[in-house]
């Protein structure tokens, strides 16, 4: 019960303050459309520096929660999905909202977000300390398998083409070894100034999530959305908690499904809605209704794209393996502070994880209440002309490289490596798993040299690395992710026409 | 599954490809060799997975990636222009501060839908521009301390 013991620390006045501000401020950008939580929380992670970890890691935890939750306003009152969780919000939440149900359909998926929310946290809460504790066990060769296990699971669940998605991957771990060796101090494919401290985690991320949005909305031309924001006329709120506890078995499948979902690296928040959509659907007993302003469709979608939040962080704070992009950001945000999460995180830094932890927990709450009170300026928000967004995310961006370590080397890597990585979306590539290799590229490497020279010394290479039980198990999982991977593609191109995958591409882009 | 040219999905492959072989011929002829044992192992794999994916291009049996529209393209090339202009020469140049703004506002014009005829549309681009540029003064320069370069300005 570690978490209750550190719960105070959440309410000091800065740490309530900063929980506020990344609720509310979360809430508005999720409400904006091209503005992911991943890019969110990435442009927010300048603003962590000048905290303590716990601070920093407490405003990126709430603006990554209320993120996901805010984007269900502009996916129920424009028809837009703020982020990709929420597309599955839209079917029911936009055509309650165009019925005079705007409110009802906010109401619900606030209350519903925050139960499924709450539950993934306590499944973190539960689970991370469980894990943490059989994460002690693993060697050099097994956190070499999990680095690398890391990259493939996301590198292949995440994209559209296993073979892309793993090369992504690849790029992503090339691009970590540039700079200097750690063991030798050779130098390593620095083929400019810039990159002779290595690439630099905090202006790489910023670059691939934001500059390939901007480039996006550039591509918009002088259009304008023209999203008629549907009015919200006023609901009970009383009524809206009974409707979500009457529609138990939509609010269970969501929170379960989002749960489980959440566990598995790679998996993110729009699966989560739409298999948590498609299975309420088919265990209600007014099936018919999904698609018509169904009060299910909302609570399903809802409950499962906050549910994962929790259980995506498990794997980050147990076995240093970021499960999502967010999730990878989050890292980035440790790492600027000297802190890697891992087994020894909750030894080495208790009050840093449990505060985080709990912050979560709480923020979920605040979340429920200041989403219903500002869905309204949160849809108002979500109107601001792509012009103006592609201008502040770019300016935000070229500041907060530069604020990382007072290096111009930091802007032209977030430059280069976001303009390369909008033209490597265009052709089927992924940033996700990109980022995931950056990431663990150091730590697959320095696991590999250090189970190398063990093995050496010991039982050779191939027996070191491919023998044990938890090798193998790492090693099958690896290869599962594929095979499974390429069967789905497969099968997806044998029912999918051209026409829908042109469509499914350019919706995701 | 995309009607796009067959060109544009074999130029970006080949491109890639052309990276993932470099790499490996560098990982493979650097010295000292234990340092580069790693990236030997990511670089085989890495151009491996180029190839493959540059003889698929070849062969016309690219699945995914629409590619870049002409639309599209002519949408973003002004934007892109002034962003990579700011990114790579103007920040240093001209101050980080100057630059931002000249840039916002620039990017403002070209992609605002507001009509440029009405003198109403510049003044809210201006007002705009200017309580953008305060707030990031604010941001950075007051509550993050971040000492930017000297602006050419002031």
């Amino acid at each position: 019960m570690d978490f209750l013991f550190y719960m105070g620390d959440v309410f000091t006045p800065i740490n309530f303050g900063l929980l506020l501000l990344g609720t509310i401020g979360g809430l508005i950008l999720g409400a904006t459309p091209g503005l992911s939580p991943t890019m969110a929380v990435a442009l927010l992670i300048p603003f962590t520096f000048q905290l303590e970890p716990q601070q920093g890691l407490i405003l990126l935890g709430a603006a990554y929660t209320s993120t996901v939750a805010g984007g269900a306003v502009s996916a129920i009152l424009l028809k837009i999905p703020g982020a990709p969780a929420n597309i599955a919000t839209t079917l029911d939440g936009h055509t309650m909202a165009t019925k005079g149900e705007g409110a009802k359909a906010l109401q619900l998926s606030f209350i519903a977000s925050a139960i499924g929310g709450l539950f993934g946290v306590f499944l973190l809460i539960f689970l991370t300390p469980v894990l943490a504790q059989w994460a002690l066990a693993f060697g050099p060769s097994h956190l070499f398998w999990l680095a690398i296990l890391g990259v493939t699971v996301i590198g292949t669940l995440d994209s559209s083409s296993v073979v892309k998605g793993l090369l992504s991957g690849c790029i992503g771990l090339w691009l970590a070894t540039i700079g200097f060796d750690d063991i030798m101090g050779a130098q390593r494919f620095i083929f400019h100034p810039a990159v002779s401290g290595g690439i630099n985690v905090i202006p790489a991320l910023i670059g691939l999530f934001a500059i390939p949005q901007v480039i996006t909305m550039f591509t918009k031309g002088r259009s304008s959305d023209d999203a008629e924001v549907i009015s919200v006329q006023k609901h009970p709120i009383r009524l809206a908690f009974v409707e979500v506890f009457k529609r138990k078995t939509a609010l269970a499948i969501g929170t379960i499904t989002g749960s489980i979902i959440g566990l598995i690296p790679g998996v993110g928040g729009q699966i989560a809605g739409l298999v948590a959509y498609d299975q309420s659907k088919k265990f209600s007993k007014e099936s018919e209704k999904f698609g018509t302003g169904h009060s299910e469709g909302v609570i399903a979608a809802e409950s499962a794209n906050n549910a994962m939040v929790g259980p995506s962080l498990v794997p980050l704070l147990t076995l240093s393996i970021p499960g999502s992009p967010t999730a990878a950001v989050l890292l980035g945000g440790l790492l600027i502070h000297g802190i890697f999460p891992g087994p020894d995180l909750f030894m080495n830094y208790p009050q840093v994880a449990w505060t985080f932890i709990d912050s979560m927990l709480i923020g979920q709450i605040l979340m429920c209440i200041f989403g219903l009170y500002i869905a309204g300026l949160a849809a108002s928000v979500a109107r601001v002309p792509h012009a103006v967004m592609a201008a502040i995310v770019l300016g935000l961006a070229v500041f907060g490289s530069y604020s990382v370590q007072n290096s111009m080397g930091d802007v032209y890597v977030m430059g280069t490596l976001g303009l390369a990585m909008y033209f490597l979306e265009r052709f089927g590539f992924s940033a996700a798993p990109l980022v995931l290799g950056l990431i663990l590229g150091p730590i697959a490497e320095a696991n590999f040299i250090q189970g190398s020279m063990i093995a050496n010394a010991t039982v050779g290479t191939g027996t070191y690395f491919f023998t044990g039980w938890l090798n193998w198990l790492l090693i099958i999982i690896v290869l599962a992710s594929i095979g499974y991977s390429v069967w789905m593609e497969v099968m997806a191109r044998r029912y999918t026409t051209k026409e829908e995958a042109v469509a499914k591409e350019e919706a995701l882009s | 599954m995309t009607d796009l040219p067959r060109n544009q999905h074999i130029i970006a492959s080949g491109l890639i490809a052309a990276v993932g072989i470099s790499i490996a011929y560098i990982s493979f002829t650097q010295e000292p060799a234990d340092a580069f044992i790693f990236p030997r192992l990511i670089s085989s794999v890495f151009a491996v997975l180029a190839i493959w994916t540059f003889v698929k291009a070849l062969l016309g049996r690219t699945k995914v990636g629409n590619g870049i529209s002409g639309v599209a393209m002519r949408n973003m090339l002004p934007g892109l222009i002034v962003a990579i202009i700011y990114v790579y020469w103007a920040a240093k140049a001209l101050g980080f501060y100057t630059a931002t703004a000249i840039a916002f506002f620039i990017l403002l014009s070209l992609y605002d839908p507001s009509p440029h005829s009405e003198m109403k549309s510049w003044v809210k681009r201006i007002l705009i521009t200017a309580g953008f540029m305060a707030v990031m003064y604010g941001l950075f320069a007051q509550l993050l301390n971040v000492f930017t370069p000297r602006e050419i300005f002031f």
